[in-house]
């Protein structure tokens, strides 16, 4: 009995140590692998960040507003949240690499699955970033037209294009993830039917007089409104 | 001659079939049938009077005119214009009509007369506007002569005007021209002005015509490029500026054709005027200055609450242009009372420059640069027009001449910002 069980022991110890010499090179590559990855994504943070501040991106993220809303929600600088983006996405690639090397059976699968979704996540990086500089320009656009229209709403009109812009631009990033696509469809269907409702009935209650100073100014032509333009400029 | 490319095929062999001129005349028209007969009349008028030996040609640039603009250009009888005037050319006075576009394009129209005055070989140019009904055949031999026999390169003009006509001339244009350039020209943009065949050639082939700033106020840029380049500057003295009525002239366009055009071209510019100080009076013919007095009705009221609500509601935008102490001013100033509201001359020469600065370094569309200056100017319009609601025309021309100083002054602050690159 004692020798069946020193003998299975021995087994079981000789397994393992069969199973730790098999699996311990490929831990060390893993390791390698992953100190390799971190290296790189570490160099790769540096150059994105340094090329970031040679083309001043500050400046633009502070331009089309996103540096703004960063600071709302508490986190760190766009060229920053950039390059941290990226160190953490190869590192990460390089991580998954290495456990792919140990060669964990249905790893494999989460593994290409997360190389197969990067290009998804850029993209909706980029479509966010490109969304949110289209909402600061037409806001803006809108703004200044309406302070030079002489329109009394005319940070409401702002506020409600950059809103409608915004949302636009999150439902797409959101369908591009493949995250919750049904919802965020639903939500932003209800948010922009919402506010147009809500445009429509301020406008047609809340904006009658605006509404009829409007039209009369388009349809009546009162000169003594336009005082100041029979001063020629020029 | 690469501009030939600009230029239709129809339109370059009526060039070619006039062969040289020595004067040509330039009219960029749009729609402006009404006005247009008296104008070319003048301008025959004044040829057949002033340059009787000398080879010219009208050419009438239009931008798609649909009520016959073109066709009352080409079809101005010479011969009437020699009987009212008793004299007659020795040489044929061609008159060509071309569109360049089916849309208005100041750029283009332009482009289309010097491309013209190139291929022509034409020693002394002019260009008026279709809408100067005030114009006399004097205007040609004012505009043109400097040039063709004085040698001068560029001719800017001089109008009397209402004390409150062409305020952002007088608020922004002259100053900051003046105090950037050194050079005392009062009508920097000129709608009526003569240059040379060599200011026009080299003019030509700047880089401009496919920039904003040279699609929509080639004009400013001409005389930009006349300051900038060193070349013979003469103002001369027309009489009165017709204003014709607009109805609803929006203040935005005019300030892209003229500001824009003006902040455009510091970039260029900059090692040039980067290096002078104070400035200088020009050669002038005539009177340089003529102000009437007739009263004029304005809603005042309108100008100090379109300011108000401009600094209100542009704040956002604001603080990306003007520094932190501009803008406190500004709120400061919004804040006053319709009586005792004031836009000091110091802070309206240091917001401009402050625009100038963040144009340059586009915080911003440098469209959107401009346009958030618009509500801004109403205030200094403002006061403007309070400061010299019972003013005399020398007080008139003393607190130009008082906002002028300002603007250099503060010259080395502009640069500042320039170097700074903020």
């Amino acid at each position: 009995m004692r020798e069946l069980i020193v003998s299975e022991l021995s087994l079981a110890y000789h397994e393992f140590a069969r199973e730790l010499a098999h699996l311990l090179p490929q831990l060390i590559e893993m390791l390698i692998i992953a100190l390799l990855g971190w290296l790189i994504a570490y160099i790769l943070k540096v150059i994105v960040r340094t090329v970031m501040r040679l083309v001043r991106f500050e400046k633009l993220s502070d331009n089309v507003g996103a540096s703004q809303l960063l600071n709302k929600v508490a986190l760190p600088s766009s060229t920053e949240l950039l390059s941290r983006l990226v160190f953490w996405v190869v590192w990460l690639g390089f991580v998954l690499i290495g456990v792919s090397v140990l060669g964990i059976v249905g790893l494999q699968e989460y593994i290409s699955r997360f190389f197969l979704f990067l290009p998804h996540l850029f993209v909706a990086l980029f479509i966010v970033f490109f969304g949110l500089m289209a909402a600061s320009f037409f806001s803006r656009a809108a703004l200044l037209a309406g302070v030079n229209a002489n329109l009394p709403s005319a940070r409401l009109l702002s506020m409600a294009i950059r809103t409608i812009v915004i949302t636009f631009v999150l439902s797409m990033a959101f369908e591009e993830l493949g995250l919750a696509e049904e919802t965020m469809l639903v939500a932003f269907g209800i948010a922009f039917g919402a506010l147009m409702l809500g445009l429509a009935i301020a406008f047609g209650i809340g904006g009658q007089d605006l509404a009829r100073q409007f039209l009369e100014r388009r349809l009546v032509h009162k000169k003594k409104e336009e005082k100041e333009d029979e001063l020629s400029p020029l | 001659m690469a501009e030939e490319s600009v230029l239709t095929d129809d339109f370059l062999r009526q060039l070619i079939n006039v062969g040289e001129v020595d004067i040509l005349v330039g009219l960029p028209t749009h729609n402006n049938a009404t006005t247009i007969g008296p104008v070319v009349q003048a301008i025959q008028a004044g040829i057949l009077r002033s340059f009787p030996r000398e080879r010219a040609a009208i050419i009438n640039a239009d931008g798609g005119s649909r009520d016959g603009t073109p066709e009352v250009v080409t079809g101005a009888s010479i011969d009437d214009t020699r009987y009212k005037s008793g004299v007659y050319a020795l040489r044929t006075l061609h008159s060509i009509s071309t569109q360049y576009a089916r849309t208005p394009q100041s750029g283009a129209a332009l482009r289309t007369i010097l491309a013209a005055a190139e291929l022509l070989r034409a020693k002394a140019c002019a260009v008026i506007s279709p809408e100067s009904v005030s114009i006399g055949p004097e205007w040609i031999d004012h505009l043109i002569r400097p040039i063709y026999k004085n040698g001068f390169d560029f001719v800017a003009p001089l109008y009397r005007r209402n004390k409150f006509e062409g305020l952002l001339m007088r608020n922004l244009l002259y100053p900051m021209t003046r105090a950037i350039y050194g050079a005392k020209v009062r009508e920097p943009y000129a709608s009526e002005f003569g240059f040379s065949a060599r200011l026009g050639s080299q003019f030509l082939k700047q880089e401009i015509w496919s920039h904003e700033a040279g699609e929509t106020g080639p004009e400013m840029l001409l005389t930009m490029f006349a300051l900038a380049g060193g070349y013979r500057l003469q103002q001369t003295f027309l009489g009165t500026k017709a204003h014709v009525d607009h109805g609803s002239r929006d203040l935005v366009p005019a300030m892209r054709q003229t500001v824009g055009a003006l902040f455009w071209s510091l970039d260029p510019s900059f090692p040039k005027w980067s290096a002078v100080t104070g400035s200088q009076a020009i050669s002038t013919e005539g009177c340089e200055h003529e102000v009437t007095l007739e009263a004029v009705r304005v809603n005042r009221k309108r100008l100090y609450e379109m300011f108000r609500s401009g600094i209100a509601e542009l704040d956002p935008v604001l603080s990306s242009i003007v520094s932190a102490a501009t803008l406190a001013e500004l709120q400061r100033i919004a804040g006053l009372a319709e009586d005792d509201f004031r836009y000091p001359a110091e802070l309206w020469a240091k917001t401009v420059y402050e625009f100038a600065a963040a144009y340059h370094t586009s915080v911003m569309s440098r469209d959107h640069v401009i346009q958030a200056l618009a509500p801004l100017y109403r205030g200094r319009m403002f006061t403007f027009l309070l400061e010299n609601r019972d003013a005399t025309a020398e007080k008139v021309e003393n607190n130009v001449e008082l906002l002028c100083q300002e603007f250099e002054r503060l010259k080395p602050y502009l640069l500042e910002l320039w170097n700074s690159g903020k």
